[in-house]
Protein backbone atom coordinates (compact mmCIF):
# COMPACT_ATOMS: atom_id res chain seq x y z
CA UNK A 1 0.00 0.00 0.00
CA UNK A 2 1.60 3.81 -0.77
CA UNK A 3 1.95 5.95 1.60
CA UNK A 4 -0.19 9.02 0.99
CA UNK A 5 1.49 12.24 2.14
CA UNK A 6 -0.50 15.86 2.19
CA UNK A 7 0.03 16.07 -1.76
CA UNK A 8 -1.40 12.85 -1.92
CA UNK A 9 -3.56 14.58 -5.34
CA UNK A 10 0.03 14.80 -6.95
CA UNK A 11 1.89 11.14 -6.29
CA UNK A 12 -1.50 9.99 -7.31
CA UNK A 13 -1.24 11.28 -10.61
CA UNK A 14 2.50 10.09 -11.05
CA UNK A 15 0.98 6.89 -10.14
CA UNK A 16 -1.57 6.12 -12.66
CA UNK A 17 1.51 7.46 -15.54
CA UNK A 18 3.49 4.77 -14.24
CA UNK A 19 0.76 2.42 -14.36
CA UNK A 20 -0.08 3.66 -18.52
CA UNK A 21 3.65 3.25 -19.14
CA UNK A 22 4.03 -0.41 -17.87
CA UNK A 23 0.66 -1.31 -19.50
CA UNK A 24 0.40 -2.81 -15.75
CA UNK A 25 -3.74 -4.00 -15.04
CA UNK A 26 -2.78 -3.06 -11.48
CA UNK A 27 -5.19 -0.16 -10.18
CA UNK A 28 -4.88 1.81 -7.12
CA UNK A 29 -7.43 0.50 -4.45
CA UNK A 30 -8.78 3.36 -2.95
CA UNK A 31 -11.14 1.73 -0.17
CA UNK A 32 -9.64 -1.32 1.33
CA UNK A 33 -11.72 -2.93 3.93
CA UNK A 34 -10.12 -5.94 5.96
CA UNK A 35 -12.86 -8.24 8.30
CA UNK A 36 -14.59 -5.53 9.38
CA UNK A 37 -17.35 -5.86 12.28
CA UNK A 38 -19.52 -3.67 13.97
CA UNK A 39 -21.68 -3.16 16.62
CA UNK A 40 -22.98 0.19 18.08
CA UNK A 41 -23.16 1.15 21.72
CA UNK A 42 -26.42 0.85 22.24
CA UNK A 43 -26.19 -2.97 21.45
CA UNK A 44 -23.05 -4.21 21.91
CA UNK A 45 -24.32 -7.67 21.52
CA UNK A 46 -25.75 -7.40 17.51
CA UNK A 47 -23.20 -7.05 15.02
CA UNK A 48 -24.98 -5.32 12.10
CA UNK A 49 -21.58 -5.32 10.27
CA UNK A 50 -19.90 -9.08 10.24
CA UNK A 51 -17.17 -10.25 8.58
CA UNK A 52 -16.78 -6.93 5.62
CA UNK A 53 -14.10 -7.82 3.23
CA UNK A 54 -14.27 -4.84 0.05
CA UNK A 55 -11.76 -3.40 -2.41
CA UNK A 56 -12.70 -0.77 -4.37
CA UNK A 57 -10.87 0.86 -7.54
CA UNK A 58 -10.16 4.58 -8.15
CA UNK A 59 -12.89 5.85 -10.42
CA UNK A 60 -15.38 2.76 -9.86
CA UNK A 61 -19.19 3.92 -9.64
CA UNK A 62 -20.58 1.53 -7.08
CA UNK A 63 -24.56 0.16 -5.99
CA UNK A 64 -24.74 -0.47 -3.21
CA UNK A 65 -28.01 -2.10 -2.16
CA UNK A 66 -30.05 -4.29 0.35
CA UNK A 67 -33.14 -4.48 2.02
CA UNK A 68 -33.43 -2.03 4.58
CA UNK A 69 -31.55 -2.43 7.28
CA UNK A 70 -29.47 -4.51 6.17
CA UNK A 71 -26.55 -2.30 7.42
CA UNK A 72 -25.84 -0.65 4.08
CA UNK A 73 -26.02 2.72 6.12
CA UNK A 74 -23.54 1.52 8.62
CA UNK A 75 -20.87 0.31 6.16
CA UNK A 76 -20.85 3.87 4.31
CA UNK A 77 -20.50 5.49 7.56
CA UNK A 78 -17.73 3.54 8.49
CA UNK A 79 -15.84 4.70 5.37
CA UNK A 80 -15.96 8.54 6.27
CA UNK A 81 -14.96 7.85 10.06
CA UNK A 82 -18.54 9.07 11.37
CA UNK A 83 -17.99 5.30 12.91
CA UNK A 84 -15.62 4.72 15.10
CA UNK A 85 -15.30 8.78 16.08
CA UNK A 86 -18.03 9.69 15.95
CA UNK A 87 -20.89 6.71 16.42
CA UNK A 88 -18.70 4.54 18.94
CA UNK A 89 -19.42 0.61 19.45
CA UNK A 90 -17.71 -2.41 18.77
CA UNK A 91 -14.87 -1.69 15.76
CA UNK A 92 -13.08 -5.21 14.86
CA UNK A 93 -10.90 -4.88 11.77
CA UNK A 94 -9.64 -2.08 9.32
CA UNK A 95 -10.95 0.32 7.24
CA UNK A 96 -8.44 2.28 5.09
CA UNK A 97 -9.44 5.11 2.68
CA UNK A 98 -7.36 6.80 0.53
CA UNK A 99 -4.06 5.19 2.40
CA UNK A 100 -5.37 6.13 5.57
CA UNK A 101 -6.51 3.80 8.51
CA UNK A 102 -9.68 5.32 9.71
CA UNK A 103 -8.88 4.18 13.21
CA UNK A 104 -6.22 6.39 13.06
CA UNK A 105 -7.66 9.81 11.46
CA UNK A 106 -10.28 12.05 12.67
CA UNK A 107 -13.72 12.75 10.41
CA UNK A 108 -12.16 15.89 9.60
CA UNK A 109 -9.41 14.80 7.69
CA UNK A 110 -11.39 11.73 6.13
CA UNK A 111 -13.34 14.68 4.66
CA UNK A 112 -11.13 15.48 2.52
CA UNK A 113 -10.84 12.32 0.77
CA UNK A 114 -14.87 10.62 1.75
CA UNK A 115 -17.75 13.72 0.72
CA UNK A 116 -21.16 12.09 1.86
CA UNK A 117 -24.17 13.03 1.04
CA UNK A 118 -27.10 12.65 3.01
CA UNK A 119 -30.96 10.93 1.95
CA UNK A 120 -32.56 14.12 3.03
CA UNK A 121 -31.02 17.77 1.75
CA UNK A 122 -32.73 19.49 4.61
CA UNK A 123 -30.62 17.89 7.45
CA UNK A 124 -27.33 18.66 5.20
CA UNK A 125 -27.93 22.25 4.54
CA UNK A 126 -27.30 24.77 7.21
CA UNK A 127 -26.03 28.29 6.22
CA UNK A 128 -28.61 31.22 4.83
CA UNK A 129 -27.37 31.51 1.24
CA UNK A 130 -26.08 28.93 -1.16
CA UNK A 131 -22.24 30.61 -1.47
CA UNK A 132 -22.08 30.57 2.08
CA UNK A 133 -23.09 27.06 2.23
CA UNK A 134 -20.43 26.17 -0.14
CA UNK A 135 -18.01 28.20 1.55
CA UNK A 136 -18.62 26.57 4.85
CA UNK A 137 -16.20 23.65 4.76
CA UNK A 138 -13.62 26.14 3.52
CA UNK A 139 -13.84 28.32 5.77
CA UNK A 140 -13.09 25.45 8.62
CA UNK A 141 -10.45 24.00 7.01
CA UNK A 142 -8.57 27.87 6.91
CA UNK A 143 -8.18 28.27 3.07
CA UNK A 144 -7.97 32.24 2.73
CA UNK A 145 -10.78 34.06 1.36
CA UNK A 146 -9.43 34.76 -2.22
CA UNK A 147 -8.89 30.58 -2.55
CA UNK A 148 -12.59 30.10 -0.87
CA UNK A 149 -14.17 32.63 -3.84
CA UNK A 150 -12.32 30.62 -6.59
CA UNK A 151 -13.03 27.52 -5.56
CA UNK A 152 -16.90 28.32 -5.00
CA UNK A 153 -17.21 30.05 -8.04
CA UNK A 154 -16.15 27.01 -9.92
CA UNK A 155 -18.10 24.65 -8.03
CA UNK A 156 -21.16 26.74 -8.73
CA UNK A 157 -20.38 26.53 -12.32
CA UNK A 158 -19.91 22.87 -12.55
CA UNK A 159 -23.16 21.93 -10.54
CA UNK A 160 -24.90 24.70 -12.48
CA UNK A 161 -26.52 26.77 -9.93
CA UNK A 162 -24.85 30.11 -10.23
CA UNK A 163 -28.60 31.22 -10.42
CA UNK A 164 -29.16 30.44 -6.63
CA UNK A 165 -25.81 31.95 -5.50
CA UNK A 166 -27.73 34.01 -2.98
CA UNK A 167 -30.79 32.25 -2.52
CA UNK A 168 -31.43 30.22 0.97
CA UNK A 169 -31.40 26.61 0.88
CA UNK A 170 -34.82 25.93 2.04
CA UNK A 171 -36.55 28.40 -0.71
CA UNK A 172 -35.48 25.91 -3.41
CA UNK A 173 -37.17 23.20 -4.71
CA UNK A 174 -35.22 19.68 -3.92
CA UNK A 175 -33.63 18.83 -7.04
CA UNK A 176 -31.95 22.50 -6.13
CA UNK A 177 -31.26 21.42 -2.52
CA UNK A 178 -30.07 18.57 -3.64
CA UNK A 179 -27.68 20.07 -6.11
CA UNK A 180 -26.51 22.15 -3.02
CA UNK A 181 -25.82 19.70 -1.12
CA UNK A 182 -23.52 17.50 -3.18
CA UNK A 183 -22.09 21.40 -4.38
CA UNK A 184 -21.23 21.66 -0.89
CA UNK A 185 -19.07 18.44 -0.84
CA UNK A 186 -17.05 18.79 -3.91
CA UNK A 187 -15.51 21.83 -2.19
CA UNK A 188 -13.18 19.97 -0.63
CA UNK A 189 -12.33 17.92 -3.74
CA UNK A 190 -12.98 14.34 -2.33
CA UNK A 191 -11.52 11.51 -4.19
CA UNK A 192 -14.76 8.85 -3.23
CA UNK A 193 -18.08 10.78 -2.89
CA UNK A 194 -20.93 8.82 -1.09
CA UNK A 195 -24.54 9.20 -1.66
CA UNK A 196 -27.32 7.59 0.43
CA UNK A 197 -30.23 7.41 -1.95
CA UNK A 198 -29.84 11.15 -3.41
CA UNK A 199 -32.82 10.79 -5.39
CA UNK A 200 -35.59 9.85 -3.34
CA UNK A 201 -36.96 12.62 -2.65
CA UNK A 202 -37.22 13.88 -6.30
CA UNK A 203 -39.84 13.01 -9.08
CA UNK A 204 -38.47 11.08 -11.93
CA UNK A 205 -37.32 13.48 -14.34
CA UNK A 206 -35.43 15.42 -11.55
CA UNK A 207 -33.84 12.15 -10.29
CA UNK A 208 -32.64 11.24 -13.53
CA UNK A 209 -30.87 15.45 -13.81
CA UNK A 210 -29.10 14.52 -10.22
CA UNK A 211 -27.78 10.95 -11.71
CA UNK A 212 -26.62 12.20 -14.86
CA UNK A 213 -24.43 14.87 -12.79
CA UNK A 214 -23.15 12.03 -10.75
CA UNK A 215 -22.06 10.11 -13.69
CA UNK A 216 -20.63 12.83 -15.04
CA UNK A 217 -18.39 13.64 -11.71
CA UNK A 218 -17.71 9.75 -12.66
CA UNK A 219 -16.66 10.10 -16.22
CA UNK A 220 -14.70 13.27 -15.96
CA UNK A 221 -13.29 14.00 -12.95
CA UNK A 222 -12.60 10.43 -12.13
CA UNK A 223 -14.46 10.26 -8.69
CA UNK A 224 -15.17 7.45 -7.16
CA UNK A 225 -18.99 6.94 -6.52
CA UNK A 226 -20.87 4.69 -4.41
CA UNK A 227 -24.35 4.75 -4.38
CA UNK A 228 -27.06 3.36 -2.28
CA UNK A 229 -30.20 3.15 -4.41
CA UNK A 230 -33.18 0.96 -4.46
CA UNK A 231 -34.51 2.04 -7.89
CA UNK A 232 -31.85 0.08 -9.53
CA UNK A 233 -33.75 0.61 -13.05
CA UNK A 234 -32.67 4.18 -13.47
CA UNK A 235 -29.27 3.75 -11.67
CA UNK A 236 -27.56 0.50 -13.39
CA UNK A 237 -26.34 1.89 -16.54
CA UNK A 238 -24.05 4.39 -15.04
CA UNK A 239 -22.45 1.72 -12.34
CA UNK A 240 -19.16 -0.64 -12.86
CA UNK A 241 -20.02 -3.16 -10.01
CA UNK A 242 -23.22 -3.60 -7.72
CA UNK A 243 -22.94 -4.82 -3.82
CA UNK A 244 -25.94 -6.25 -2.66
CA UNK A 245 -26.01 -6.82 1.31
CA UNK A 246 -27.88 -8.56 3.72
CA UNK A 247 -27.81 -8.90 7.68
CA UNK A 248 -24.72 -6.96 7.87
CA UNK A 249 -22.98 -9.07 5.49
CA UNK A 250 -21.92 -8.88 2.06
CA UNK A 251 -23.44 -11.80 -0.11
CA UNK A 252 -23.20 -10.08 -3.65
CA UNK A 253 -19.72 -8.09 -4.78
CA UNK A 254 -19.70 -8.15 -8.98
CA UNK A 255 -19.65 -6.27 -12.27
CA UNK A 256 -22.75 -4.66 -13.09
CA UNK A 257 -24.12 -6.93 -15.84
CA UNK A 258 -22.97 -10.43 -13.93
CA UNK A 259 -24.40 -9.28 -10.70
CA UNK A 260 -27.72 -8.12 -12.22
CA UNK A 261 -28.87 -11.04 -13.77
CA UNK A 262 -27.64 -13.47 -10.57
CA UNK A 263 -30.91 -14.35 -8.74
CA UNK A 264 -29.73 -13.60 -5.37
CA UNK A 265 -30.59 -9.81 -5.88
CA UNK A 266 -34.23 -11.27 -6.57
CA UNK A 267 -34.30 -13.14 -3.44
CA UNK A 268 -33.45 -10.84 -1.05
CA UNK A 269 -36.43 -9.22 -2.03
CA UNK A 270 -35.10 -5.92 -4.50
CA UNK A 271 -36.64 -4.61 -7.01
CA UNK A 272 -35.20 -6.12 -10.28
CA UNK A 273 -35.84 -3.46 -13.27
CA UNK A 274 -38.52 -5.05 -15.90
CA UNK A 275 -36.58 -4.99 -18.81
CA UNK A 276 -33.94 -7.28 -16.63
CA UNK A 277 -36.75 -9.45 -16.01
CA UNK A 278 -37.63 -10.17 -19.52
CA UNK A 279 -34.55 -10.74 -20.43
CA UNK A 280 -34.30 -13.66 -17.96
CA UNK A 281 -37.49 -14.79 -19.12
CA UNK A 282 -36.20 -14.69 -22.74
CA UNK A 283 -32.95 -16.18 -22.04
CA UNK A 284 -34.97 -19.10 -19.89
CA UNK A 285 -36.58 -20.10 -23.26
CA UNK A 286 -33.64 -20.44 -25.65
CA UNK A 287 -33.81 -17.19 -27.14
CA UNK A 288 -30.85 -16.14 -27.93
CA UNK A 289 -29.35 -12.92 -27.00
CA UNK A 290 -25.75 -11.40 -26.93
CA UNK A 291 -25.42 -9.10 -24.11
CA UNK A 292 -27.15 -7.89 -21.07
CA UNK A 293 -29.42 -5.38 -21.25
CA UNK A 294 -28.81 -2.46 -18.82
CA UNK A 295 -30.96 -0.48 -20.50
CA UNK A 296 -34.28 0.01 -22.52
CA UNK A 297 -32.77 0.53 -25.65
CA UNK A 298 -30.10 -2.15 -25.42
CA UNK A 299 -32.87 -4.66 -24.91
CA UNK A 300 -35.21 -3.44 -27.63
CA UNK A 301 -32.03 -3.65 -29.67
CA UNK A 302 -31.40 -7.22 -28.94
CA UNK A 303 -35.72 -7.61 -29.46
CA UNK A 304 -35.03 -6.12 -32.99
CA UNK A 305 -32.46 -8.67 -34.00
CA UNK A 306 -34.62 -11.55 -32.90
CA UNK A 307 -37.56 -10.35 -34.70
CA UNK A 308 -34.98 -9.84 -37.56
CA UNK A 309 -33.98 -13.24 -37.25
CA UNK A 310 -37.35 -14.52 -37.41
CA UNK A 311 -37.65 -12.57 -40.85
CA UNK B 1 -65.87 9.45 1.16
CA UNK B 2 -63.86 12.29 -0.24
CA UNK B 3 -65.90 15.24 -2.26
CA UNK B 4 -63.75 18.53 -3.30
CA UNK B 5 -65.62 21.21 -5.14
CA UNK B 6 -63.34 23.95 -7.16
CA UNK B 7 -60.39 24.20 -4.16
CA UNK B 8 -58.08 26.97 -4.83
CA UNK B 9 -55.27 27.59 -2.24
CA UNK B 10 -52.17 29.74 -2.47
CA UNK B 11 -49.47 30.42 -0.11
CA UNK B 12 -48.34 33.48 -1.22
CA UNK B 13 -51.16 34.91 -2.36
CA UNK B 14 -49.81 34.92 -5.52
CA UNK B 15 -49.60 31.75 -7.38
CA UNK B 16 -51.80 28.85 -7.13
CA UNK B 17 -50.20 25.86 -5.43
CA UNK B 18 -53.79 24.10 -6.16
CA UNK B 19 -55.99 25.36 -9.03
CA UNK B 20 -59.34 24.48 -9.28
CA UNK B 21 -59.46 21.39 -7.92
CA UNK B 22 -62.46 18.94 -8.03
CA UNK B 23 -62.43 15.35 -7.14
CA UNK B 24 -64.38 12.58 -5.88
CA UNK B 25 -63.13 9.57 -3.87
CA UNK B 26 -65.80 7.07 -2.66
CA UNK B 27 -64.78 5.03 0.25
CA UNK B 28 -62.91 2.07 -0.09
CA UNK B 29 -61.13 3.66 -3.03
CA UNK B 30 -57.42 2.99 -3.49
CA UNK B 31 -55.85 5.99 -5.61
CA UNK B 32 -52.65 7.20 -6.09
CA UNK B 33 -51.62 10.60 -6.71
CA UNK B 34 -48.77 11.51 -9.08
CA UNK B 35 -47.26 14.39 -10.56
CA UNK B 36 -43.41 16.31 -10.65
CA UNK B 37 -42.03 18.05 -7.49
CA UNK B 38 -44.07 20.94 -6.86
CA UNK B 39 -47.55 20.12 -8.67
CA UNK B 40 -49.49 20.16 -6.01
CA UNK B 41 -49.94 16.76 -4.68
CA UNK B 42 -49.45 17.31 -0.86
CA UNK B 43 -50.56 20.50 -0.89
CA UNK B 44 -54.18 18.82 -1.84
CA UNK B 45 -53.54 15.93 0.63
CA UNK B 46 -53.13 18.71 3.30
CA UNK B 47 -56.01 20.51 2.33
CA UNK B 48 -58.02 17.10 2.70
CA UNK B 49 -56.91 16.47 6.33
CA UNK B 50 -57.30 19.94 7.27
CA UNK B 51 -53.66 21.11 7.62
CA UNK B 52 -53.93 23.78 5.24
CA UNK B 53 -57.80 25.82 4.94
CA UNK B 54 -58.07 26.73 1.46
CA UNK B 55 -58.87 29.81 0.53
CA UNK B 56 -62.01 29.31 -2.62
CA UNK B 57 -63.92 26.06 -2.75
CA UNK B 58 -65.29 23.24 -0.05
CA UNK B 59 -64.08 19.81 1.26
CA UNK B 60 -66.71 17.40 2.25
CA UNK B 61 -65.91 14.70 4.41
CA UNK B 62 -69.15 11.95 4.18
CA UNK B 63 -71.26 14.76 3.26
CA UNK B 64 -70.21 17.03 5.49
CA UNK B 65 -68.05 20.45 5.11
CA UNK B 66 -65.01 20.51 7.06
CA UNK B 67 -64.17 23.94 7.45
CA UNK B 68 -66.09 23.91 10.41
CA UNK B 69 -63.92 20.89 12.65
CA UNK B 70 -61.22 20.94 14.09
CA UNK B 71 -57.32 19.57 12.63
CA UNK B 72 -58.11 17.49 15.71
CA UNK B 73 -61.36 16.38 15.14
CA UNK B 74 -60.26 15.49 11.32
CA UNK B 75 -57.51 13.36 12.64
CA UNK B 76 -59.75 11.29 13.76
CA UNK B 77 -60.93 10.30 10.56
CA UNK B 78 -57.96 10.98 8.38
CA UNK B 79 -54.61 9.44 9.12
CA UNK B 80 -51.88 11.26 7.18
CA UNK B 81 -47.96 9.87 7.39
CA UNK B 82 -45.97 12.31 5.94
CA UNK B 83 -43.06 11.72 3.52
CA UNK B 84 -39.98 12.57 5.76
CA UNK B 85 -40.65 10.77 8.86
CA UNK B 86 -38.73 12.73 10.95
CA UNK B 87 -41.33 15.36 10.25
CA UNK B 88 -43.31 13.71 12.46
CA UNK B 89 -41.11 11.15 14.65
CA UNK B 90 -40.30 12.76 18.08
CA UNK B 91 -41.02 10.32 21.01
CA UNK B 92 -38.09 8.35 23.15
CA UNK B 93 -38.76 4.63 21.70
CA UNK B 94 -41.11 3.36 19.45
CA UNK B 95 -43.96 2.41 21.70
CA UNK B 96 -43.82 5.93 22.82
CA UNK B 97 -44.02 7.53 19.59
CA UNK B 98 -46.90 4.52 19.07
CA UNK B 99 -48.62 5.72 22.31
CA UNK B 100 -49.04 9.30 21.65
CA UNK B 101 -51.14 9.44 18.92
CA UNK B 102 -53.08 7.27 20.97
CA UNK B 103 -53.17 9.30 24.30
CA UNK B 104 -53.83 12.23 22.53
CA UNK B 105 -57.23 10.69 21.22
CA UNK B 106 -57.72 9.92 24.77
CA UNK B 107 -58.88 6.14 24.63
CA UNK B 108 -58.54 4.03 27.87
CA UNK B 109 -55.22 2.72 28.77
CA UNK B 110 -56.41 -0.80 28.18
CA UNK B 111 -57.40 0.21 24.71
CA UNK B 112 -53.88 1.81 24.26
CA UNK B 113 -51.94 -1.68 25.11
CA UNK B 114 -54.43 -3.47 22.62
CA UNK B 115 -53.94 -1.26 19.96
CA UNK B 116 -50.11 -0.78 20.48
CA UNK B 117 -49.96 -4.62 20.78
CA UNK B 118 -51.56 -5.01 17.75
CA UNK B 119 -49.66 -2.49 15.75
CA UNK B 120 -46.49 -3.77 16.64
CA UNK B 121 -47.28 -7.50 15.50
CA UNK B 122 -48.72 -6.27 12.53
CA UNK B 123 -45.71 -4.39 11.36
CA UNK B 124 -43.30 -6.48 12.64
CA UNK B 125 -42.08 -3.96 14.91
CA UNK B 126 -41.39 -5.95 18.22
CA UNK B 127 -37.52 -5.85 18.11
CA UNK B 128 -37.08 -2.51 17.96
CA UNK B 129 -40.43 -1.53 20.81
CA UNK B 130 -38.19 0.13 23.37
CA UNK B 131 -35.32 1.64 21.29
CA UNK B 132 -35.63 5.35 19.61
CA UNK B 133 -37.02 5.38 16.35
CA UNK B 134 -33.82 7.67 15.30
CA UNK B 135 -31.85 4.85 15.73
CA UNK B 136 -33.32 2.86 12.95
CA UNK B 137 -32.70 3.08 9.21
CA UNK B 138 -34.75 5.37 6.84
CA UNK B 139 -36.59 2.39 5.82
CA UNK B 140 -37.58 1.49 9.27
CA UNK B 141 -38.54 4.77 10.45
CA UNK B 142 -41.31 5.14 7.66
CA UNK B 143 -42.67 2.11 9.32
CA UNK B 144 -42.82 3.80 12.73
CA UNK B 145 -44.50 6.67 11.23
CA UNK B 146 -46.73 4.84 9.49
CA UNK B 147 -47.64 2.65 12.56
CA UNK B 148 -48.55 5.20 14.67
CA UNK B 149 -50.84 6.31 12.54
CA UNK B 150 -52.53 2.75 11.50
CA UNK B 151 -53.03 2.85 15.20
CA UNK B 152 -55.70 5.00 14.90
CA UNK B 153 -57.80 3.48 12.54
CA UNK B 154 -58.84 5.94 10.33
CA UNK B 155 -61.01 6.06 7.63
CA UNK B 156 -59.00 7.61 5.58
CA UNK B 157 -55.40 6.71 5.47
CA UNK B 158 -52.82 9.42 2.98
CA UNK B 159 -49.43 8.51 2.58
CA UNK B 160 -47.23 10.50 0.90
CA UNK B 161 -44.21 8.68 -0.63
CA UNK B 162 -44.93 5.55 1.46
CA UNK B 163 -42.48 3.52 -0.92
CA UNK B 164 -39.10 5.28 -0.34
CA UNK B 165 -35.94 3.75 1.38
CA UNK B 166 -38.79 0.76 0.85
CA UNK B 167 -37.11 -3.00 -0.89
CA UNK B 168 -39.74 -4.93 -2.66
CA UNK B 169 -40.65 -7.25 0.70
CA UNK B 170 -41.87 -4.05 2.15
CA UNK B 171 -43.81 -2.71 -0.92
CA UNK B 172 -45.41 -5.84 -1.01
CA UNK B 173 -46.27 -6.34 2.55
CA UNK B 174 -47.46 -2.34 2.29
CA UNK B 175 -49.67 -3.65 -0.57
CA UNK B 176 -50.97 -6.40 1.61
CA UNK B 177 -51.60 -3.84 4.07
CA UNK B 178 -54.00 -1.82 2.12
CA UNK B 179 -55.99 -4.77 0.66
CA UNK B 180 -56.95 -5.72 4.10
CA UNK B 181 -57.65 -2.18 4.93
CA UNK B 182 -60.40 -1.57 2.03
CA UNK B 183 -61.39 -5.00 2.59
CA UNK B 184 -62.86 -2.93 5.79
CA UNK B 185 -64.13 -0.05 3.71
CA UNK B 186 -61.01 2.08 4.50
CA UNK B 187 -60.37 4.56 1.92
CA UNK B 188 -56.52 4.88 0.70
CA UNK B 189 -54.52 7.70 -1.00
CA UNK B 190 -50.97 7.60 -2.01
CA UNK B 191 -48.81 10.33 -3.40
CA UNK B 192 -46.09 8.84 -5.31
CA UNK B 193 -43.36 9.28 -8.13
CA UNK B 194 -42.95 5.98 -8.08
CA UNK B 195 -44.37 4.94 -11.74
CA UNK B 196 -43.76 1.28 -11.82
CA UNK B 197 -45.73 0.52 -8.31
CA UNK B 198 -48.66 2.86 -9.10
CA UNK B 199 -48.65 1.29 -12.30
CA UNK B 200 -48.27 -2.49 -10.38
CA UNK B 201 -50.77 -1.77 -7.39
CA UNK B 202 -52.79 1.12 -7.79
CA UNK B 203 -56.32 0.98 -9.47
CA UNK B 204 -57.07 4.35 -9.77
CA UNK B 205 -54.28 7.27 -10.58
CA UNK B 206 -54.91 10.69 -11.21
CA UNK B 207 -52.15 12.71 -12.70
CA UNK B 208 -51.08 16.85 -10.94
CA UNK B 209 -49.80 19.60 -12.93
CA UNK B 210 -49.12 22.93 -11.82
CA UNK B 211 -52.01 22.98 -9.46
CA UNK B 212 -54.47 21.09 -11.85
CA UNK B 213 -55.67 17.73 -11.90
CA UNK B 214 -54.73 16.90 -15.87
CA UNK B 215 -55.81 13.05 -15.59
CA UNK B 216 -58.04 10.84 -13.39
CA UNK B 217 -58.64 7.12 -15.02
CA UNK B 218 -57.80 3.43 -14.67
CA UNK B 219 -53.75 2.63 -14.12
CA UNK B 220 -53.99 0.76 -17.38
CA UNK B 221 -55.17 4.00 -19.41
CA UNK B 222 -52.74 6.52 -17.61
CA UNK B 223 -49.63 4.62 -17.73
CA UNK B 224 -49.75 3.82 -21.41
CA UNK B 225 -50.39 7.74 -22.40
CA UNK B 226 -47.62 9.19 -23.34
CA UNK B 227 -48.67 12.84 -23.48
CA UNK B 228 -50.48 12.77 -19.91
CA UNK B 229 -47.21 11.16 -18.16
CA UNK B 230 -44.81 13.54 -20.32
CA UNK B 231 -46.91 16.91 -19.02
CA UNK B 232 -46.59 15.49 -15.62
CA UNK B 233 -42.51 15.13 -15.87
CA UNK B 234 -43.39 11.09 -14.43
CA UNK B 235 -41.49 8.26 -16.86
CA UNK B 236 -42.92 6.05 -18.34
CA UNK B 237 -43.00 2.43 -17.43
CA UNK B 238 -39.92 0.74 -18.40
CA UNK B 239 -42.20 -2.16 -20.16
CA UNK B 240 -44.26 1.17 -21.97
CA UNK B 241 -40.58 2.56 -22.75
CA UNK B 242 -40.07 -0.79 -24.88
CA UNK B 243 -42.66 -1.22 -26.53
CA UNK B 244 -42.64 2.17 -27.73
CA UNK B 245 -39.57 2.12 -29.14
CA UNK B 246 -40.60 -1.37 -30.59
CA UNK B 247 -43.44 0.10 -32.39
CA UNK B 248 -41.15 2.75 -33.76
CA UNK B 249 -39.55 -0.21 -35.72
CA UNK B 250 -42.67 -1.15 -37.16
CA UNK B 251 -42.65 -4.22 -34.69
CA UNK B 252 -45.10 -5.39 -32.16
CA UNK B 253 -47.58 -2.85 -33.51
CA UNK B 254 -50.84 -3.92 -32.49
CA UNK B 255 -49.65 -4.88 -29.42
CA UNK B 256 -51.62 -3.95 -26.12
CA UNK B 257 -51.06 -5.80 -22.29
CA UNK B 258 -50.50 -4.89 -19.15
CA UNK B 259 -47.54 -3.07 -18.20
CA UNK B 260 -47.19 -3.67 -15.12
CA UNK B 261 -47.07 -7.51 -15.30
CA UNK B 262 -43.94 -8.95 -16.89
CA UNK B 263 -45.25 -12.53 -17.65
CA UNK B 264 -48.31 -10.83 -19.34
CA UNK B 265 -45.89 -8.94 -21.61
CA UNK B 266 -43.40 -12.01 -22.25
CA UNK B 267 -46.59 -14.79 -23.31
CA UNK B 268 -47.50 -11.69 -25.79
CA UNK B 269 -44.04 -11.04 -27.03
CA UNK B 270 -43.24 -14.88 -26.77
CA UNK B 271 -46.44 -15.50 -29.18
CA UNK B 272 -45.00 -12.64 -31.69
CA UNK B 273 -41.56 -13.72 -31.82
CA UNK B 274 -43.13 -17.16 -32.66
CA UNK B 275 -45.42 -16.31 -35.67
CA UNK B 276 -42.80 -14.49 -37.01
Amino acid sequence: MINYTSNFKNINVNYKLKIKQDHCEFMVKIIKIENLNFAYSSNPENFVLKNINLEIDEGEFVILCGPTGCGKTTLIECINGLIPHFHSGVFVGNVIVAGKNTREYPVYEMSKHVGLVFQNPENQLISMNVEKELSFALENFGYNPIEIRKKVDEILKIMDIENIRYSAPYDLSGGQQQRVAIASILTLDPDIIILDEPTSNLDPMGAIKILELINQLNKEQGKTIILIEHRLEIVLKYSTRIIAMNNGQIILNDETKKAISNDILEDLGLRIPKIIKLYKLLKRDGFYIENIPLTIEDLAHEILKLAEYHD
Amino acid sequence: MIECYNIKYTYDGINYALDDICLKIDNAEFVGIIGENGAGKTTLAKCINGLLRPQYGKILIDGEDISKFSVAQIAKKIGFVFQNSDHQIFEQTVEDEIKFGLKNLKFSPEEIEERLENIIKKLDLEKYRNISPFELSGGERKRVALASILCLDPEILILDEPTLGQDMKQKEYLVKLIENLRKKGKTIIIITHDIEFAAEYIPRIIVMAKGKIIADGPREIITQNNFILEKSSVILPQLAQLTKILKSYNIFKSFNCNFADVHNYYYELKKYLKKK
